[in-house]
């Protein structure tokens, strides 16, 4: 029995935008567990989007348009971007909407409009969030077209579709130019989520904080909208990696066994990237903020190193 | 009628109101209206035309009897002159009428003819250097385009400042077109004989096959001319100089098309004059639109001056387009025709959308300084809330110029990225290895440019107001700018949801200069998804994109007011201060501060703190001066030198002048000693 591609879009955007708090919850719970505090449950998210959104709002006398604006187009760009990277199957009737370079740019209007938000309200916290995020933004993004490259080099195509394929049911073979791609990747996805080493997600500490200064303002429902779409954009960062890197176990059609293995094999890969991303985490310190440029500087010659494998060794 | 004629017409409406507005001098009020009116029916006109040339693949010549004995003017219109005319034309129109309203507040306080009139001129010299087919003609309009902006830049000659752009400008122009002088009369005298005329047409100069060695010359002195024009790293001194001068329909006008026929003549020059060149020199011209883009978008970063920001921009965005055209370059020597239309077509479209932006952004510029006698951001702040319909149109500006999807800035950036990971095609290791690094400038110079955008909207439009005068004396423009502005924005959102058709339609262009096609593979899967090479390829889709975003804003927007929640206003939370000033907001110079850390190596900076205490004690510090000095490095390592030797040597040669006449007729006489040993 096989399933029509649109039902298998909207299963995906169903597992996107429900299973993305329990991932939330579940790198939570992982890093409790692994620094000796007793976890609040893989449910607590939900309580919490829940709980901001029978709030009410409370907003800034000063805040326009643009404020109130933003959490629904975060919301909504990456409910896309979810519509467009494969996560269970390759047979989707968006795929073709974006290739990965203009997903990257998707990412990157959500965070444009993000700084004008933090702007908006006219704080110091505000515009020291958008300036920061805007600085490690722009030196993320060649890294990171780089690690692309250098992963769309074996595939010989930037559609995300098209790599899956080629990687997951071409022959196996280990390819240096991918472990560097892969390793810069990493580095690089730390960043555009913001988590540790170069920003921390549970601080609100006034002179560390990045993302949370430009959303300091928030409340009630548009914080729900920011935060589940905050959830989201991280799921999303690692099907990229799965994607990019390890799709196999994809649903190549739409087989409804095929199907249902590829959202275990899904499931399981994310979770475990998220112990990854908490061993990370833990075992790293936030660092200064003008040493990001020198990480994101190494991720870039890592990507760089990768392409240049690619050319000499394959 | 062929559009050829209608392109005349434009041309001669354009002309003989220039002609007849002297008699309106007297009653400016009327004269505004009436000379911008027509002149956007006019350049409405050259649209017409363009768009006529390149859907019928026309390619119509004429020769008008006009000029010097046995050297008429020669014109042509073809797919390639059609795109210029549309680019041209499309941003004028919008222009002339944001400038019937941005005229207003002008008559009583300055005479607006000569603005009136050097406008036109300046709209029919540039409408006639992409007419032009002989180089005598071409360079005849540049010159009535150069001079006719200069006077445009002078217009407010009271300020010293004024003076200097507008000099500096003159300089740079000169400079670039005797360049351009010598590239043709290489072209001409080499193909055809120095010692005949008729070489000095572009058809001469097309059959004429040059020795390797002087075509590489003429390209150069072409490129290095049209660089001077285009502002082109390093010689866009004059650039950041004039732009935030001159009144802001011009600038607008300077910016978005006046640059483009810089990046006509090096299309023409390069693919259809000379053909034949080896990857070199597209990789010259590639490396020098990476330096600018990159440069450019930092030098912006650093500005606060609102239209000196937008000025650098252009410099970064002709580097963008020299990227495609390099490319286009480089494929074409190693025949690639379809890689090269690929990387040509992005040029072309980045060209036209830089206009449509670019100019966007200057009218934006122009209704904040209208509204608040002010062009300094750190004066600003909080205007969204005054010129609602501004700050609208600007942010379209600024969305599509960062390159974010679903505006055009996006699509063409885009495409651009696409011909740089087409490059592993090349035979050559060196290019295969070096070319994809030019990818990662590119997104470089896209997220500064975010970064950038986000401060000029957010320190311009968002927090509050910092100026001095009180806000309630601002108030939004008029209904002519905000239309001229709303058409410019428009065609930024057509033109980045339905870039299948446009490019579809451009196709002829780079199919009739090498015979590459890109618009069989580009609309294949018909008009929502562009595919520029193959669907295995890649491949976007604007259409989706835009409805996608739309309809999910729509249905969570709905789903969370089936139950009214009040949003309750409530003042900032002041961290516990007493208040909190608009003093405390973020400025341009703090936002720009982090990057300005990163990449301070590539400015000159001087950066003084200095305590006011009136104990003499720096822990009782009463007041902080803070000053900051960035200055352009290209200043003190390439124009001043060049100015201290030019000085020099003109007191050198300054030695010669005696003031005697009996010196000089010595000098005569010895010249013709000499020429009669030498030729007699």
């Amino acid at each position: 029995m096989t399933v029509h591609p649109f039902a298998i879009e909207l299963l995906q955007l169903l597992i996107l935008i429900g299973l993305s708090p329990a991932f939330a919850g579940w790198v939570k719970v992982v890093k409790c567990r692994l620094q000796g505090r007793s976890a609040p449950g893989i449910l607590q998210p939900y309580r919490d989007i829940r709980r901001l959104f029978i709030k009410d709002v409370v907003l800034a006398e000063n805040a326009s348009w643009i404020f109130r604006f933003t959490p629904y187009l975060a919301f909504g760009v990456t409910v896309l971007a979810g519509g467009i990277i494969p996560l269970v199957s390759v047979d989707l009737p968006l795929a073709a909407t974006a290739d990965i370079i203009a997903l990257v740019m998707l990412f990157a209007i959500i965070r444009f409009f993000t700084a004008l938000a933090g702007m908006d309200i006219g704080t110091a916290f505000g515009g020291m969030g958008a300036s920061r995020e805007m600085m490690i933004s722009s030196l993320a993004e060649p890294a990171m077209l780089m690690a692309v490259f250098t992963v769309s080099l074996a595939s010989s195509s930037t559609s995300l579709t098209q790599m899956v394929t080629t990687m997951g049911q071409g022959q196996f073979m280990i390819r240096p130019s991918l472990a560097f791609a892969l390793i810069a990747f990493i580095m690089i996805a730390l960043a555009e989520t913001g988590r540790i080493p170069v920003d921390n997600p549970a601080t609100h500490l006034e002179l560390t904080m990045i993302h949370e200064a430009m959303i300091l303002e928030y409340s009630g429902r548009y914080l729900a909208l920011i935060e589940w779409a905050g959830m989201m954009k991280l799921m999303l960062f690692f099907s990229l990696g799965i994607a990019a890197f390890c799709p196999w176990g994809i649903a190549a059609n739409g087989d409804l066994l095929a199907l249902a293995l590829g959202v275990a094999f899904f499931v399981l890969k994310l979770m475990l990237g998220g112990v990854i991303m908490v061993l990370i985490e833990t075992g790293m310190a936030k660092m200064r903020i003008f040493r990001v440029s020198e990480y994101l500087g190494s991720a870039f010659l890592l990507a760089t190193l990768g392409m240049m494998a690619f050319f000499i060794l394959e | 009628m062929p559009p050829l004629d209608i392109a005349c017409i434009s041309i001669l409406l354009l002309l003989s109101v220039v002609a007849l507005s002297p008699l309106l001098s007297r009653r400016e009020r009327l004269l505004i209206p009436t000379a911008f009116s027509l002149a956007a029916l006019a350049s409405f006109a050259a649209v017409l035309a363009g768009f006529l040339t390149i859907q019928q693949g026309l390619n119509s010549a004429a020769t008008i009897p006009l000029g010097l004995p046995g050297l008429p003017f020669n014109i042509r219109l073809d797919p390639l002159a059609g795109f210029f005319l549309i680019v041209i034309g499309l941003l004028a129109g919008y222009v002339s009428i944001y400038s019937i309203g941005y005229l207003r507040a002008y008559p009583g306080r300055r005479p607006v003819t000569p603005l009136v009139l050097f406008y036109l001129l300046f709209l029919a010299g540039m409408l006639m250097v992409v007419l032009a087919d002989d180089a005598y003609f071409f360079l005849l309009s540049w010159e009535l385009m150069a001079a006719a902006s200069y006077f445009l830049v002078m217009y407010e000659d009271e300020k010293a400042e004024n003076r200097r752009a507008a000099y500096i400008y003159l300089l740079v122009a000169h400079v670039g077109a005797i360049a351009i002088l010598l590239s043709f009369g290489l072209m001409a005298g080499l193909g055809s004989g120095f010692d005949r005329f008729d070489g000095y047409t572009f058809d001469a100069m097309r059959t004429a096959r040059l020795a390797p060695g002087w075509a590489a010359a003429a390209f150069f002195l072409a490129f290095f001319g049209f660089s001077a024009k285009a502002g082109v790293i390093p010689l866009h001194v004059w650039l950041p100089e004039a732009h935030p001068v001159a009144p802001s329909n011009v600038s607008a006008l300077m910016s978005g098309v006046m640059l483009k026929t810089s990046i006509y003549g090096m299309v023409r020059v390069a693919f259809d004059l000379l053909r034949d060149f080896p990857w070199w020199w597209g990789g010259i011209v590639l490396a020098f639109g990476l330096l600018s883009a990159v440069l450019g978008v930092l030098y912006a970063l650093m500005q606060h001056d609102l239209k000196r920001l937008l000025a650098y921009h252009s410099v970064e965005n002709i580097g963008i387009i020299l990227m495609g055209l390099g490319l286009a370059m480089i494929f074409t020597s190693f025949h690639f025709p379809a890689l090269a239309a690929l990387a040509l077509v992005a040029a072309l479209y980045h060209t036209l959308n830089h206009a449509l932006f670019k100019g966007l952004l200057f009218m934006g510029a122009g209704a904040v300084i209208h509204a608040t006698r002010e062009r300094n951001m750190e004066e600003m702040g909080g205007l969204i809330h005054k010129l609602p319909w501004t700050a609208a149109l600007f942010l379209v500006g600024c969305v599509s110029i960062s390159g974010l999807p679903p505006f055009n800035g996006f699509v063409s950036e885009w495409l651009t990225f696409q011909a740089f990971l087409l490059s592993p095609a090349l035979p050559h290791p060196l290019l295969r290895l070096l070319v994809p690094l030019g990818a990662a400038l590119l997104a470089l110079t896209g997220a500064l440019a975010a970064a950038c955008f986000v401060k000029a909207f957010g320190v311009t439009f968002l927090g509050t107001w910092r100026g001095h005068r009180k806000a309630s004396q601002i108030h939004e423009v008029g209904i002519s700018m905000r239309l001229g502005m709303t058409l410019a924005a428009v065609s930024c959102l057509g033109l980045g949801v339905l870039p299948t058709y446009v490019i579809g339609w451009m196709d002829i262009i780079p199919e009739r200069l090498f015979g590459g096609q890109i618009a069989a593979s580009a609309g294949r899967f018909g008009w929502m998804w562009l595919t520029p090479y193959s669907y295995e390829r890649a491949s976007y889709s604007g259409p989706v994109v835009f409805g996608g975003i739309l309809a999910v804003v729509a249905i969570t927007y709905l789903l969370l007011h089936v139950r009214g929640t009040a949003i309750r206003r409530a003042p900032l939370w002041d961290c516990g201060f007493e208040r909190i000033t608009p003093r405390m907001q973020y400025t341009a110079t703090a936002f720009a501060m982090p990057l300005r850390r990163v990449f301070g190596f590539l400015f000159a900076i001087r950066e003084q703190v200095e305590i006011v205490s009136p104990q003499n004690h720096p822990v009782m510090a009463d007041r902080f001066n803070y000053r900051l000095r960035i200055r352009d490095r290209f200043w003190n390592w390439l124009y001043t030198p060049l100015a201290d030797g030019a000085f020099i040597v003109a007191r050198l040669v300054g030695k010669l002048q005696q003031g005697r006449i009996q010196v000089y007729l010595l000098y005569s006489f010895v010249t013709l000693i000499v020429l009669l040993v030498f030729l007699g």
